[in-house]
């Protein structure tokens, strides 16, 4: 297959993504490797808008709402099920299934770029606001009570089907870094097929990739749903990580952090928003722990920077740096070369050869 | 002898109001298969906008728009697109922050598969003389460019109907020309509607002229007709000189 010849990157990067893995609890105190399953989460769910947003153009404010329904999805089966296996396969069910509802009118009903964001987020909220009304003993499903705002504790990952025998935290980690690994080559290959070509096409413009006869609703709802699916992973590591699903997961300070850490990360990058999550964590976490500087104020701010200074985000500003450097290299080189071999028409030679 | 080519589209009564502007009004139209027929008329006349309503970009106010038998007046663009029309609209329209060859092949590899639409791409590149642009972003062409891409676009997937909404326009007489031979190679395998503005480049290429006025058919029939005709002179010809 060509998509997975051209992906030399990713395999580079995923390999790093291994030998993190097992270095990881090697290296890192246990409470940082049982902090890191939340985390590996969130970067998840900031790959998963990465993928929607980045590349598929649409822009999902309220990419939390799959992310909260795939962690509450999980915790309700897993305790119903006695099992964390098969929870796993439903909980990214619940949350593309939702999104596929909700795309189908959004998209063919041909709402606006804005909207769909006000749509999104609006969503969000209102899960937000229904979850932490289930307080009561009535609010059950199964045998799992919902719990209000105080949420409901997650089940542990257990073996593969023998729900007695529960993974360590290293293995949580293991697992949660494999699925992050497995998630990001997904996304990468997935960007690189046929579908995720015309996605970005439709990115660029969508009246163009209608009139190529790309039914252009069809492909915003596929990578919508497959997005979606992947913020519920997110969200069954996030709530396993923090062992516990509050309605917090749709909260409005829970996508603004999303939208944050893409646009630091860098749409049209996969790798960059998974990095900025990591990073912002643990800055967040660092400003959490002393009193001089307002956590919030440093996050608007670097938010500002980035918007105002680093449009594209850190990764593809890097990647544009870097080539930038090699283009004139290779222009140095190539003008070298052009001396040696006629020294008079140098000029002349590389404004043409400019135009490459 | 050759049989008489039959009607691969007609439009009956079609109509595209604005409020209170009649952008189309009333349009019977019939093209023949393998018919290479330019649209003409000054600004304003609804030339844009009677393309918009074939291609599916604007639901005519009233009227049929029929394209080998099949319905079409209302439908989305890519329903129409479906048929096997290649549209090049009057805005360049293309995918600005991908590269050339990307632009292409995305258009190619709608009607086939990777390896032939690989063939395509690289077909359309060569014939178009894009090879030295095709890794560069579309975005960051001239004007003239971003049409021959937009042009390459409509031939790597083989249509076979074509409709052009002033290609030539932003391009130079020696650009014209060229398209004006393209269209007239592209001619062999579709049939080809132009909106053209530049009178020497409709006769190059078109024996048949259909001219629109303030929203309607006015005249049909060669260039010499057409420019012989005192009224059609005074629409169209006049106002140039
Ligand atoms: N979307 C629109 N809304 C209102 N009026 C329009 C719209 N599109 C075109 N028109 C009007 O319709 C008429 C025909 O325009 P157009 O089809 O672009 O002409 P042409 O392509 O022949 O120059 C013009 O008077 C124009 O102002
Ligand atoms: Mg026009």
């Amino acid at each position: 297959m060509r998509e997975l010849r051209e992906m030399k990157a990713t395999w580079i990067i995923a390999v790093f993504g291994i030998l993190f893995t097992l270095a990881g609890p090697s290296v890192l105190e246990l409470f940082t490797i049982i902090t890191l399953a939340q985390v590996i989460g969130l970067s998840i769910l900031a790959l998963s808008l990465a993928l929607v947003w980045g590349f598929g153009g649409i822009l999902c404010f309220g990419q939390t709402a799959f992310f909260g329904l795939g962690a509450y999805a999980y915790v309700i089966a897993a305790i119903n099920f006695g099992g964390s296996s098969w929870a796993i396969l439903v909980a990214m069910l619940v949350a593309a299934a939702f999104a596929a509802i909700l795309g189908y009118f959004v998209f063919y009903g041909r709402v606006s770029d804005v909207y769909l964001a006000v749509i999104t987020l609006t969503v969000t909220l209102i899960l937000y606001s229904l979850i932490r009304r289930t307080s009561g003993p009535e609010y059950k499903i199964g045998n799992a009570l919902l719990g209000g705002f105080n949420g409901i504790s997650a089940p542990p990952l257990n073996y593969p089907w023998d729900a007695s025998a529960f993974l360590f935290p290293e293995q949580v980690f293991y697992v949660a870094m494999l699925a992050l690994i497995i998630a990001y080559v997904f996304c990468s290959w997935l960007v690189r097929t046929h579908f995720g070509r015309v996605c970005v096409a439709i990115r660029e413009n969508e009246d163009r990739a209608e009139l190529l006869a790309y039914d252009t609703r069809l492909y915003k709802l596929g990578i919508f749903t497959v997005g979606a699916a992947i913020a519920g992973l997110g969200g069954i590591f996030f709530c396993i990580g923090v062992s516990r699903v509050t309605p917090d997961v749709f909260s409005l300070p829970q996508s603004a952090l999303t939208i944050i850490w893409v646009i630091v990360g860098g749409r049209g990058t996969l790798i960059g928003p998974i990095l900025a999550t990591f990073a912002l964590y643990y800055l967040t976490s660092a400003l959490g722990s002393q009193s001089v500087l307002n956590t919030n104020l440093v996050l608007g701010t670097i938010l500002i920077i980035f918007v105002l200074g680093v449009p594209k985000g850190v990764v593809p500003a890097i990647s544009d740096l870097m080539q930038s450097r090699r283009g004139r290299k290779a222009l140095r080189a190539r003008e070298r070369r052009l001396q040696r071999r006629r020294p008079s028409s140098t000029h002349n030679a590389t404004t043409t050869e400019g135009a490459e | 002898m050759k049989r008489k080519a039959h009607t691969v589209l007609e439009t009956r009564g079609l109509s595209m109001h604005f409020g209170g502007v009649h952008a189309v009004d009333r349009v019977d139209f019939t093209l023949r298969e393998n018919e290479l027929r330019c649209l003409i008329g000054p600004n304003g006349a609804g030339k844009s906008t009677f393309f918009k309503c074939l291609t599916g970009q604007l639901n005519p106010t009233a009227g049929d728009v029929v394209i080998r038998d099949v319905h079409v007046a209302g439908r989305e663009p890519h329903e129409v697109a479906s048929l096997g029309v290649g549209i090049k609209t009057q805005v360049p329209n293309v995918f600005d922050g991908l590269t050339v060859e990307e632009n292409i092949w995305t258009a190619a590899r709608r009607w086939h598969n990777a390896k032939r639409a690989q063939t395509l791409t690289s077909d359309a590149i060569e014939r178009l003389k894009l090879g030295d642009i095709r890794s560069t972003l579309v975005g960051n062409l001239a004007h003239g460019q971003r049409q021959w891409v937009e042009l390459g676009m409509v031939i790597a997937a083989e249509p076979w109907l074509v409709l052009l909404d002033e290609p030539t326009a932003g391009m130079t007489h020696e650009e014209t020309a060229r398209t004006a031979d393209l269209i007239r190679e592209i001619n062999h395998s579709a049939t080809i509607i132009v909106v053209e503005h530049d009178m020497q480049f409709v006769r190059s290429i078109s024996q048949h002229v259909t001219l629109f006025h303030e929203g309607a058919i006015m005249m049909e029939g060669t260039m010499e007709e057409i420019s012989s005709d005192p009224r059609a002179r005074e629409v169209y010809l006049g106002s140039k000189a």
